[in-house]
């Protein structure tokens, strides 16, 4: 009868985090878009400055399946997901786990904006509410959902400016202090237009080259999706893995290999945007749950 | 040393040489950014709070403080008094420094007092404490409100959630770094 208190006692959120990635597939499935599976270990993972692979036996545990999924885009594959799990090191806290679940799904022919629409519809699928209570809050998912540029919330909430904020290094301290607990506090808000340098993998805005196509959702302060306009040229990604690699150099990092296998598919990669969504932390806000830990059935500490 | 990754609620480090421990921390990391590590800190000489954050890289000096072990005697008024075993000099610390180290002193549980400057500025204790629990409703058998935990008091005068079976008088552990129940200690 006494067991294992803490795990019993999750039943409740367990069973009904089955059943939203059951309505998370089925979203998918009347969409037309193939459930993928991709390797968890590979040799190379993209080199991005602040996101650091588990090592695993010579190669590395993912730290998302992007690669792989953007190589099943080059040879045709034009409406994919995937639910998997991805590691990145030294992530822990009550909305992070090092060992986490990741929805990432891909389409052709479309650019970010779409994507924002089919994230609304999504998450309406997997909530089947009008809205969520989170936090004290209660956040309405009928559309439309605020849309903020990053210079906005910045201008709106920040207090500066994204180019200002990058010039001192503060970029990512405002946004969690000051900008991240005003997201989505009544309905969802996507905060899109990165500054170029912030999005390793997206397009430039077509018309303005100073911002990446890439947008964040946020949920009652809570980060739960980043996006692209996913950038094809095969030329310009090796120079952006490039600096990636230079930065992670900088900051006393391991060099990861170049994914070469990737960068000479790009070139027949269409046009399409991506999306990798936190499942972890959407189930966290459709469940109101103050942490991670509530809705997993173990964390890494009771192993 | 302790670098940021270390950072954690309880840990005790050196700022300015005075001593401080965390009493909130949250490890933040936005989009596609650094890692962040947000505490608040609380001097243990004079009370005072900061908000400090943090990233990786930095590096922490642990407080100097002094352990000594000593056995918890009694509380009088909003003091605590405590005895060396070895010397029998007592000593007392008042509430607002033992933070929530006063819901797990029973009589002559075994901690390490900490001294800053000669002076006990707060204690440690076991991560595991045994307390018996004085109050919490019975369960009723076949209860279906699918309530999975109830409020319990303990014999400090600490209240939590245990699970529905615990009874009156039994006597639990109780995780002192999380405050969250731990198990039924069998008897």
């Amino acid at each position: 009868m006494a067991g294992n208190w803490a795990l019993s006692r999750r039943r409740g959120a367990l069973v009904q985090r089955g059943a939203i990635f059951d309505r998370v597939r089925s979203f998918f499935k009347e969409k037309g878009y193939l459930e993928v599976e991709t390797p968890f270990r590979i040799p190379a993972p993209a080199p991005e400055a602040q996101i650091d692979a588990i090592p695993s036996a010579g190669w590395f545990l993912q730290t998302s399946p992007e690669l792989c999924m953007k190589r099943m885009l080059s040879a045709g594959y034009d409406s994919i997901f995937q639910i998997c799990r991805c590691w990145r090191e030294g992530e822990r806290g009550v909305r992070h786990l090092s060992e986490f679940t990741m929805l990432e799904w891909y389409r052709a022919g479309a650019d970010y904006l779409d994507l924002m629409k089919e994230t609304e519809a999504l998450v309406r699928a997997a909530a089947s509410a009008p809205r969520v209570a989170y936090r004290g809050l209660s956040v309405e998912l009928t559309a439309p959902w605020e849309r903020i540029t990053v210079a906005e919330a910045f201008r709106r909430y920040g207090g500066t400016t994204p180019e200002e904020a990058l010039a001192e290094g503060s970029f990512d301290q405002v946004m969690v202090e000051r900008i991240e607990p005003q997201l989505g506090l009544c309905r969802p808000t996507f905060i899109y237009d990165y500054p170029a340098c912030c999005g390793a993998l997206a397009r430039l805005k077509a018309g303005d080259p100073s911002l990446a196509e890439r947008f964040e959702l946020y949920i009652g302060g809570l980060e739960i999706a980043n996006a692209f306009s996913e950038l094809t040229d095969p030329g310009e990604q090796r120079s952006r893995f490039e600096a990636e690699a230079r930065e992670r150099a900088s900051l006393g990092k391991a060099p990861y290999p170049v994914p070469e296998k990737f960068l000479s598919e790009l070139a027949s990669m269409p046009q399409a945007a991506g999306i990798a969504l936190g499942l972890d932390r959407l189930v966290m806000v459709l469940l109101d749950a103050a942490s991670i830990d509530e809705v997993v059935a173990f964390t890494p500490e009771e192993l | 040393m302790y670098t940021a990754a270390d950072l954690r609620k309880g840990l005790k480090i050196a700022i300015d040489n005075e001593p401080y421990i965390i009493t909130f921390f949250d490890f933040a990391k936005p989009g596609k950014g650094q890692a962040l590590y947000r505490t608040k800190l609380k001097n243990m000489m004079t009370g005072s709070t900061l908000d400090r954050t943090y990233r990786s890289g930095e590096t922490f000096e642990p407080a100097n403080l002094e352990d000594r072990k000593m056995q918890y005697l009694y509380k009088e008024d909003d003091h605590y008094c405590f005895m060396d075993n070895d010397t029998f000099e007592q000593i007392h610390i008042n509430e607002v420094s033992l933070g929530d180290a006063k819901n797990y002193l029973i009589d002559n549980l075994a901690v390490d007092v900490l001294i800053f400057r000669d002076k006990a500025i707060g204690v440690d204790v076991p991560n595991f404490v045994n307390l018996r629990v004085t109050q919490t409703d019975p369960w009723v058998k076949g209860d279906t409100s699918g309530s999975d935990s109830k409020p319990a008091t303990l014999e400090t005068g600490y209240v939590l959630r245990v699970p529905p079976f615990i009874e009156e008088g039994e006597l639990i552990t109780i995780d002192t770094r999380t405050g969250e129940y731990s198990t039924r200690v069998k008897g």
